[in-house]
């Protein structure tokens, strides 16, 4: 028997892990794209026989709904703003504090990273707390310094750019640490020679730093455009979807219509359509970067 | 954009014949560490504000909170709203279901380890391709599963369980990744050694791999609690009782029901956030050396 477990340890190993990830994983998503093709709701959960293959009628429908036109316009400005912003504000701190020499370059390390690792409901209560018209401590500091109030959650864009302020302030940490590990990777000769050739701090970073940081920007821009695709608890928590839909990310719809409004099938249809656009921004990239590799 | 060590050396050679452009390299790049030192810090200020702020207001009686004009310091320290969060409020039922879900999370951190071993160090049939499988899951986007999990769990009647809350995220294919990348690097010799003892795969897992593993299982550890600690969005969908609500899912309870009591929901926000804040302070070191591990350099 001993023998016989040892024989299939390595299997035995691997089961639990690849089982759960059988399951919550690779299954789920078949299932999804299976559903998106039927009118599964609350009736097709009590009795199966309620459940009806209806095609592509949820496809036709969903790109016929006002509000999902408007979450994927929406989840497009979190992206073309937000995504650019996370990676040239990590960047450029990684930078300055790799420049650093002193101990205090190490600490700043740990504060830029720190609203990576909070939960982001205490955060998203915290920052409603900030963007508060009356008693938010924003709007106070604009106005001590004899600026006008800023409509931070009430005004439709301005909404949005709220959103993206917290979660650009969130996703900085970890997209630092990132270019960090990557900065300390490049040999400190190859500026020693640029320095006795007289080359200046800024080409040094433009001709060294920036392309050997090819790969980790690479890696970052993925990523992050992954993850911003997804863009969904800080308006979940924020403002759930307001002022009139102006913040209801892709995400937020599929969840909504879940959840909230029980139609699965079709928010099945959403869910794979946010997956489709998730692997052709990422393919795109991919193309790029090998593009860039040819010269 | 790396200072440079070694020109300034080349330069202390030069300074026998001329000292002044020496003195005038180093002074500039002491100047210019400063100028970046304090550009970075009074950026480092605005990233803190919101945790000064969450701080400061959870010490503020309700009636300071809400008048005009703000005052930055609590006039009357106050302990009443963490007092209301235990007794007035269920949070530490909140509480307990949180460090469930943080027990459980490390359970599955070992189930994670025993895969990240076995694809490390044995070749089996199917390894390769089971593993290139465990890795496209990472691909896989958590809203499109979201609905078809639910569902999977209300067939299995774990809705509104501890097990259908923690089920769904208990393994994640880029912790195997990362302890088999870590575990590669273990001397074969030593689990050779150990078999021809004649101890088990699973003695050599428990006895020698877990035990050389201790840096990867020090980041990892921090990361899963850290992880479980805010986990938000599975005892949300999973959870319709309030007996089984975690931390995060009470604060947004709190925040709906009282909307208007911000002092309140600061201190339920400080009640989470301090001790992760604490946490990562004693560890950032493993942390954030973690990321090396994975490959990025």
């Amino acid at each position: 028997m001993k023998q016989f477990l040892n024989d299939r340890a390595p299997y035995l190993l691997v089961a639990p892990t690849v089982l759960l990830l059988l399951m919550f994983s690779i299954m789920p998503l078949f299932i999804a794209f299976f559903m998106s093709f039927t009118d599964m709701d609350l009736a097709g959960i009590a009795n199966w026989a309620n459940i009806e293959w209806i095609g592509l009628t949820n496809y036709i429908e969903i790109f016929k709904d006002e509000v999902f036109i408007q979450a994927l316009l929406n989840t497009v400005v979190y992206v073309v703003i937000g995504v650019p912003i996370v990676i040239g504000l990590s960047l450029a701190i990684a930078m300055s504090i790799n420049f650093g020499t002193g101990k205090v370059f190490e600490w700043f390390r740990v504060v830029f990273y720190m609203p990576s690792i909070t939960n982001v409901v205490a955060v998203a209560v915290v920052w409603g707390f900030l963007f508060n018209p009356q008693y938010g401590l924003f709007n106070f500091l604009l106005n001590t310094v004899g600026l006008p109030d800023v409509p931070w959650l009430q005004d439709p864009f301005v909404a949005k750019l709220s959103l993206i302020m917290l979660a650009v302030w969130r996703a900085v940490g970890i997209n630092m640490i990132i270019f960090l590990a990557a900065l300390q990777g490049i040999p400190r000769t190859y500026y020693e020679a640029a320095a006795l050739d007289g080359a200046s701090t800024f080409q040094q970073m433009f001709k060294i730093t920036i392309p050997l940081l090819r790969y980790a920007i690479f890696f970052v821009t993925v990523t992050t455009l992954i993850g911003w695709i997804q863009f969904f608890e800080e308006p979940l928590i924020m403002t759930e979807g307001g002022p009139l839909n102006s913040t209801t990310s892709l995400a937020l719809f599929i969840y909504n219509n879940g959840f909230q409004l029980s139609n699965f099938g079709y928010a099945a249809a959403g869910s794979v359509v946010l997956f489709i656009l998730i692997i052709t921004v990422t393919l795109i990239q991919f193309r790029l970067q090998k593009s860039e590799n040819n010269y | 954009m790396i200072p440079n060590e070694k020109p300034v050396a080349v330069n202390v050679k030069r300074e026998k014949f001329s000292p002044l452009p020496d003195l005038n390299h180093k002074r500039k790049a002491k100047l210019s560490q400063l100028f970046v030192a304090l550009v970075l810090t009074v950026l480092g200020i605005a990233f803190m504000l919101p945790f000064f702020w969450m701080v400061i207001s959870s010490f503020k009686t309700d009636a300071e909170i809400l008048s005009l004009p703000l005052t930055i310091l609590p006039e009357n320290v106050t302990f009443e709203h963490y007092i209301d969060l235990f007794v007035n409020l269920n949070f530490l039922t909140y509480l307990k279901n949180t460090l469930l879900i943080v027990l459980a999370s490390f359970f599955g951190l070992l189930l994670t380890a025993m895969a990240g071993y076995a694809f490390a160090k044995h070749k089996f049939k199917g390894s390769n391709v089971l593993f290139i499988g465990v890795l496209a899951t990472m691909m896989i986007p958590g809203q499109v599963t979201m609905i078809p999990v639910y569902l999977m769990l209300n067939q299995m009647g774990l809705t509104n369980t501890m097990t259908g809350i923690v089920l769904p995220g208990l393994v994640g294919a880029f912790g195997v990744f990362l302890f088999r990348q870590f575990m590669t690097t273990i001397p074969e010799e030593m689990l050779e050694a150990a078999r021809l003892d004649g101890a088990s795969e699973f003695r050599i897992f428990f006895s020698i791999v877990l035990p050389m593993s201790k840096p990867i299982l020090a980041v990892q550890g921090i990361l899963t609690f850290i992880g479980a600690w805010n986990s938000f969005l599975w005892p949300l969908i999973i959870a319709n009782d309030e007996a089984l609500y975690t931390l995060s899912v009470g604060l947004a309870l709190l925040q709906g029901q009282h909307g208007g009591n911000y002092a309140l929901q600061m201190a339920g926000a400080t009640f989470m956030v301090v001790p992760i804040i604490i946490i990562f302070m004693i560890f950032q070191k493993y942390i954030i050396e973690g990321y090396n591990i994975s490959g990025m350099k």
